[in-house]
C-alpha cells in the first residue's frame, strides 16, 4: 500500500499550522515561540556578552553558543532525563552551523550570543523548530543578520514526498526518511541537512525541492511575527 | 543587573515599593494555563507579573521501595534555565534549583496530598511513581510561589495514562479518564522581610535586597505542611508569627486565583 493520504489529511506539501511570537521572555535580549503542529520551541538569545571559559574568546569575531533542551515532559514517551544528552550536543551543534552562516558578530570581537531553546512539547521536527524559533530571537535581539534562516522537515513515507513529517509518519511501518532542512531566504542555501532513514538520490532532490517552498511559509510566519512585535513598539 | 537596595529599603520603610505596588499586593496578571504540553500527563504554564514557570507531570511504574512495599511515590525537580535569566548556567542543578524543587516538594508530600498507597498497583512489585518538573521560563522574581501553583495545577490536571492489561507496558500517547487524587491541596506563600517590612511577591530587586524570607505552605484549612525561612537575617518569634499569617492569608488569596482558572 503506497501512501496516498496523509495521516491527518494534510497535503503532500502542506505544514502543520503554525504560531510564532516575538519577546516571550522579558529577561532576554531577545526571543521568541515557534509552534509546528504540536511541536513547540521556545528560543532565548543572550548577549553579545563576555564569553566563559574564556580560551573560547575569538579576538576577530563574536561567535554562537546554541543550547538545544527538551523539557523533561516534552518526549512522547518515558520522562526524559534533564541534562545534556548527546543528541541535545549533536542538535545544538547543527543549530550553531545553520545559524552561523547569516551572522555577523566581527563588530562584537571576544564575546559570546548564547541562544537557548527549551521544548515543552514536542511530535517530530524539534531541530527545525528550534532554529526557525531561534532566527526570530536573534533578530529580536537585535543581532545583525545577513538573511533570515527558516527551517522544516521533508521527507518520504513509503514512496511519497512530503514536507514537515508528524511523529506517527516518522513511525509509519514503512520505508521512511525524514530530512531536516534550514535554507536562508534570500539565496535558498541550505545550512542544515541531515537524514534519518532511507532515500533514493532522485526522491531526496524532489524533497529538496519541495524544502524550498516549505521554508519559506516558515520565513512567512517568522517575518509576521516580527512585524506584529516591531509594530507593536512603534505605537507605544 | 543593577540593584537600588538603599531606595527599596527607604521606600519598604514608608510601606511602599519601586513598582507602586502595596507591601502586601502580588503582580498582575496572575494566569494558569492548563493542559499546555500534550507529551506530559498533566501541565500548566503560571504567570505572576513577568515571571513565567512551566511543570510537568509524567507518570511511571516502577518496584515500590523496600520500606514501603505498598507505595508509589512522588519527586519534585526544577531547573533554573538559562534561557530564562542570565544569571542561571547550563550544568548541574545548583543551590537554588535543588531548595526550590525541594521546597515544593515537601509542601506536597508532608501534607500528604497524594496518598502514595492509592499509587500501588501490585504490592511489593509495581506502582506509579510521580515526577514533576518545573521549568522556569522567566525569572523576574518570586519563583517558590509561581512553581508551587503550577505543580498543583499541573497535578490537578494530570491523567493516568492506558497500561496495556497484556503486557503491562504504558501507553503514553494515551490517556484514561483517571486522574491523580489530591486529598489536599497545599499552596505555597513566601513572606518577605525588608528593612523591617514584610512584603510579598517581589520582584528580582526586592529579592536581592531582603533580609530574610518565609515560605510556608499550607491546605485549605490553613495546616502548615512546609516552612522554608531563607536569608541570614534572624527572625524573631513575632516577626515569625506575623509572616505566617500573612503566608496564610496569601495562600489563600493565590488558591482562589489558581480556581479561577481550575473547574
Amino acid at each position: 500500500m503506497a501512501y496516498t493520504k496523509r495521516l491527518d489529511g494534510r497535503k503532500n506539501n502542506e505544514l502543520r499550522p503554525m504560531e510564532a511570537k516575538a519577546s516571550v521572555v522579558p529577561n532576554a535580549d531577545g526571543s521568541a515561540s515557534f509552534k509546528i503542529g504540536k511541536t513547540w520551541a521556545i528560543a532565548a538569545v543572550y548577549g553579545p556578552r563576555e564569553i566563559f571559559p574564556r580560551f573560547l574568546a575569538n579576538p576577530k569575531t563574536g561567535i554562537i553558543r546554541c543550547h538545544y533542551s527538551m523539557m523533561p515532559f516534552s518526549g512522547s514517551g518515558e520522562r526524559i532525563r534533564p541534562g545534556r544528552s548527546r543528541r541535545a550536543q549533536e542538535i545544538s551543534m547543527v543549530m550553531e552551523n545553520a545559524l552561523n552562516p547569516v551572522i555577523d558578530l566581527s563588530a562584537f570581537p571576544n564575546t559570546v550570543v548564547d541562544i537557548f531553546v527549551e521544548l515543552p512539547q514536542t511530535d517530530a521536527g524539534t531541530r527545525c523548530a528550534a532554529i526557525s524559533a531561534a532566527a526570530i530571537a536573534l533578530a529580536d535581539a537585535g543581532i545583525p543578520m545577513t538573511d533570515m534562516v527558516s527551517s522544516v522537515a521533508v521527507g518520504q513515507v513509503d514512496g511519497t514526498v512530503v514536507a514537515d513529517l508528524m511523529y506517527n509518519e516518522e513511525a509509519y511501518p514503512a520505508i521512511v526518511s525524514d530530512v531536516p532542512v534550514a535554507m536562508l531566504h534570500n539565496t535558498k542555501e541550505i545550512t542544515l541537512l541531515q537524514m534519518d532513514g532511507e532515500i533514493s538520490r532522485e526522491d531526496l532532490m524532489k524533497a529538496l525541492e519541495i524544502a524550498k517552498d516549505a521554508t519559506e511559509k516558515v520565513y512567512q510566519e517568522q517575518m509576521k511575527a516580527l512585524q506584529e512585535k516591531f509594530t507593536k513598539t512603534e505605537q507605544k | 543587573m543593577i540593584i537600588n537596595r538603599e531606595q527599596i529599603w527607604e521606600l519598604a520603610a514608608q510601606g511602599k515599593r519601586l513598582d507602586g505596588r502595596e507591601l502586601e499586593e502580588y503582580r498582575s496578571p496572575i494566569t494558569v494555563d492548563l493542559n499546555i504540553s500534550w507529551t506530559a500527563e498533566g501541565s500548566s504554564r503560571v504567570q505572576i507579573g513577568e515571571t513565567v514557570v512551566i511543570a510537568g507531570v509524567k507518570l511511571s511504574i516502577e518496584k515500590p521501595y523496600n520500606d514501603t512495599p505498598d507505595e508509589g511515590g512522588i519527586t519534585v525537580n526544577a531547573e533554573l534555565t538559562p534561557l530564562s535569566s542570565s544569571e542561571y548556567e547550563s550544568g548541574p542543578p545548583g543551590t537554588k534549583s535543588i531548595e526550590l524543587a525541594r521546597v515544593i516538594d515537601r509542601g506536597i508530600r508532608e501534607a500528604k496530598a497524594i496518598d502514595l498507597k492509592n499509587l500501588c498497583i501490585e504490592a511489593g512489585e509495581k506502582a506509579w511513581f510521580v515526577t514533576v518538573d518545573i521549568i522556569t521560563i522567566n525569572d523576574a522574581g518570586n519563583l517558590f510561589d509561581a512553581s508551587g501553583i503550577a505543580v498543583l495545577a499541573a497535578l490537578k490536571t494530570a491523567h493516568y495514562p492506558v497500561v496495556d492489561s497484556n503486557t503491562g507496558a504504558i501507553n503514553y500517547k494515551e490517556k484514561t479518564t483517571e486522574t491523580i487524587r489530591l486529598n489536599k491541596e497545599p499552596v505555597s506563600a513566601t513572606v518577605y522581610k525588608i528593612n523591617g517590612k514584610f512584603l510579598v511577591d517581589p520582584t528580582i530587586q526586592e529579592e536581592k535586597s531582603a533580609d530574610a524570607r518565609l515560605t510556608i505552605a499550607s491546605d485549605k484549612k490553613g495546616t502548615i505542611s512546609a516552612i522554608q525561612k531563607g536569608g541570614d537575617a534572624p527572625l524573631s518569634l513575632e516577626e515569625t508569627d506575623a509572616m505566617i499569617q500573612i503566608a496564610l492569608e496569601k495562600a489563600t488569596f493565590l488558591r482562589e486565583e489558581l480556581n479561577k482558572f481550575v473547574k
